[in-house]
């Protein structure tokens, strides 16, 4: 311990060498606040515009696929520079991430991962000139910063669609008398506990039901958003639990090749995954990005202002439905989700309209969701009116949190 | 000459331990093992890429250092990597298998961001600092000890045991960042105490990274020492060469290995702290990110010297930061930073080899057997 306050003592004196030394450098740190704030973007040619992406995995996962190929989409069709990094992990790496595309002249950096958002708004603290724009993101709308945006897409609408399309499959499958109505169990993997997950799994539920009214769902979470081996584990365990139908919400190809093999339906997400599974493959849905990313090319090109939070749904092509598997699928599946699709442009369906669902038996007249997030997770918006829970409208990420009747989790450990 | 004899066929080459090269000759063999290496990163770079050799070259040197914020990202990561290498340095040199650094920062930096959850927004800087370092090093240094009780105790096999403990240090860290996470059930913590700072260590003249920088370098001055001219210094290359003539000319041999392992814990539980609270704020399960086990191969390149690890450190982060840039640049998979440090190191290591042990031919004068 001795030794321990020499070197305590050493190095504070070396400390304050240093910083009447370096004092110059330090009002880096202080223009954050002060005058960038109120620095308007200038307009840029396209062709000197270079964007910049942080991806979570590689093209090997079905999420971060879909990102890269929407990158390359849109950056091609403006011709735009593209510089990429991928299997950036949730954690100061990304930070390190962003700095580097901003100090590598990048006039947009954008990461794809829930757990980026905090390193990237640190970055765009440090780097005010530089537009940082985030994926599924929750804090742009309470951190007041003006070059750090959130995005996302209402995915919910895509996931109702794919449900659908597994609820005319499953009521295909009790026709055909390969188990009664009461016992049409779907399974689902997801990734993690929090309100994405929970949105998506609902929505897709509720999907299913509007089509078979008696199915139920039993959810197995992964706490991992890529682990191919413990996806399979989780599919395989819920085929075993008796699953007819699965579905999944995490990125590797584990719970697709599970179904594959298993010859049990899938109904995917991110993409289509009929090439590698093509008995099983019935439809998917995802989030095209390549509109989102073109917005923010053209807001830099024309100096204007990337909104806060931005969030389109199917009818802006934001949310995509993949071809059907026609090997998989129940027929005139294509036929009901056209149908199913025209009712929620018009607004004659909603989503999570409270009265097709149940929370601990009862019906819900009034949610208070946290649409800002804080350390407490206060509830502080009403997001139940005219009959529906408004999902994404408060902000673009996904706030549904409830925990609707008929679906059971089985681990709730992450 | 009897039939076996005969048989006998002296081998086209044997290996053969050699004496001491030379100084320099030793050096010149290293330095020449890095020119192939990086001959050879060049060539797959050339054919992965279409690169000319040059232009790779020149891409890794300004991925090092080609801007200010890189040299600063360079020397931060060069400070880390020694800190983690100073720490096992110690053990090494007694021949205590310590290959459980990886651990042993973890659990430092878990202890660290643990006092900046709890106690961030209800303790004094005054308080709270001491706190940290405290809890950091004392975590490290119990993840040290365990095993060097155990080996002094039963005589249990170290190599193991300080390899199963970096899984516990994962699987406790695993546990924290669910339990802590924010939001709930996303698993990760983010930023600790992004608004207030509270518990990050303080930018030196405006740069995040002096301060552990700074105390790196205090440290392996310290190290060095300790190691050439205190008498624990002594006593733990005694004990590295022959445990039973340590125990000859009176040192107690398990004291020394536990008293070594606590320090190099304690000295693992720094780099926690410097990593949590000095840059990451944060903590995940990659914290330490494989210096635990890099920190073996600085410290065994540079024959446990703690200046020559400032070198063999600085060549390493080096080589993985201009891999890095490559891979930016040519829009590479990031597992080709991987393969570019997986070259470097086996080449280096090749050279230990040729510096330790020469090749005898066969001697032609006997003729031709075939």
């Amino acid at each position: 311990m001795k030794k321990f306050t020499k070197i305590l003592a050493i190095l504070l004196a070396l400390a304050l060498v240093f910083s009447f030394a370096a004092c110059t450098k330090t009002d880096d740190e202080g223009n954050n606040n002060g005058e960038s704030m109120t620095a308007d973007v200038a307009e840029k040619g396209l062709e000197d515009i270079k964007v910049g992406f942080i991806f979570l995995h590689d093209e090997n996962s079905t999420y971060d696929l879909n990102f890269i190929k929407a990158a390359k989409e849109a950056c091609d069709k403006l011709g735009v520079e593209y510089v990429q990094k991928v299997n950036i992990p949730e954690s100061n790496e990304c930070y390190e991430a962003a700095v580097d595309l901003a100090d590598r002249g990048c006039d947009i950096v954008f990461a794809d991962s829930f757990g980026h958002e905090q390193y990237i708004i640190q970055a765009a603290k440090e780097y005010p000139e530089v537009q940082f724009c985030h994926a599924t993101g929750t804090m742009a709308h309470t951190e007041g910063l003006k070059n750090f945006h959130n995005a996302f897409a209402s995915i919910y609408e895509g996931r109702y669609l794919a449900g659908v399309a597994a609820g005319l499959k499953l009521n295909e499958m009790i026709a055909e008398g390969k188990f009664t109505a009461d016992e049409a169990k779907i399974g689902y993997v997801g990734a993690y506990t929090y309100a994405e997950v929970i949105s998506g799994y609902t929505s897709y539920y509720l999907g299913v039901k509007s089509i078979c009214p008696t199915a139920t769902m039993e959810v197995q979470f992964t706490g991992s958003w890529y682990d191919e081996t413990a996806e399979k584990e989780a599919a395989t365990k819920l085929i075993s639990n008796g699953c007819k139908l699965i579905s999944q919400h995490a990125d590797s190809m584990g719970a697709p090749t599970a179904c594959e093999n298993a010859g049990i339906p899938n109904v995917s997400y991110n993409g289509s995954t009929v090439d590698a599974c093509p008995n099983t493959f019935i439809i998917s849905s995802r989030i095209n990005w390549a509109p989102y990313f073109e917005y923010i090319i053209n807001c830099v090109a024309n100096g204007e202002i990337i909104a806060t939070d931005w969030c389109k749904g199917i009818t802006d092509g934001s949310v995509e439905l993949s071809a059907i598997n026609e090997k998989a699928a129940a027929a005139g599946t294509a036929e009901k989700i056209e149908e199913i699709k025209a009712g929620l442009a018009n607004g004659s369906i909603k989503v999570f309209d409270t009265s097709t669902f149940t929370v601990g038996g009862e019906t819900l007249a009034s949610y208070k969701a946290d649409v800002d997030t804080d350390a407490a997770y206060t509830p502080d918006t009403e997001v139940i009116s005219d009959g529906y829970f408004h999902e994404s409208e408060f902000r673009s990420a996904p706030y549904f949190d409830l925990r609707i009747d008929g679906i059971t989790l089985l681990n709730e450990k992450f | 000459m009897s039939i076996k004899e005969k048989q006998i066929h002296e081998p086209l080459f044997h290996i053969a331990k050699r004496d001491a090269l030379p100084f320099w000759l030793s050096w010149l063999i290293r330095i020449l093992s890095v020119v192939a290496a990086l001959i050879a990163c060049a060539a797959v770079t050339v054919v992965l890429t279409g690169e000319n050799p040059i232009n790779v070259y020149a891409t890794m040197i300004d991925g090092a250092i080609g801007t200010e914020r890189r040299i600063w990202s360079l020397f931060q990561n060069i400070a880390m990597l020694l800190c983690v290498s100073l720490a096992v340095t110690p053990a090494f040199k007694m021949k205590f298998w310590n290959i459980g650094a990886e651990g042993q920062v973890l659990v430092g930096g878990l202890a660290t961001a643990a006092c900046m959850i709890l106690f961030g927004d209800k303790l004094s800087p005054v308080i709270l600092y001491p706190l940290m370092i405290v809890t950091s090093i004392l975590a490290g240094a119990i993840w040290g000890f365990i095993p060097a009780f155990f080996k002094a105790k039963w005589n249990t096999n170290e190599t193991l045991f300080t390899l199963m403990m970096n899984y516990i240090a994962i699987q406790i860290v695993s546990f924290f960042t669910y339990k802590w996470s924010v939001p709930k059930g996303s698993g990760q913590i983010g930023v600790i105490n992004a608004s207030t700072q509270a518990g990050w260590l303080p930018n030196i003249g405006g740069s995040p990274y002096l301060i552990n920088i700074l105390i790196v370098a205090v440290l392996t001055i310290g190290m060095y020492i300790y190691l050439k001219y205190n008498k624990h210094g002594y006593e733990i290359s005694v004990v590295g060469e022959s445990e039973n003539t340590a125990r000859y000319v009176g040192i107690n041999v398990k004291k020394v290995i536990m008293r070594t392992m606590l320090l190099s814990g304690a000295i693992c539980g720094i780099a926690g702290l410097l990593l949590v609270s000095g840059t990451d704020h944060t903590i995940t399960r990659n914290t330490a990110a494989g210096r635990g086990f890099t920190a073996i191969m600085v410290s065994w390149l540079a024959k446990f010297n703690p200046i020559y690890m400032v070198l063999t450190s600085f060549l390493i982060v080096f080589l993985q930061k201009g891999a890095i840039e490559i891979s930016t640049i040519y829009g590479l998979n990031d597992s080709f930073s991987e393969i570019i440090t997986g070259i470097i190191i086996f080449f280096i290591i090749g050279s230990e080899f040729f510096v330790n042990y020469t090749v005898k031919f066969r001697e032609s004068k006997k003729g031709a057997n075939k």
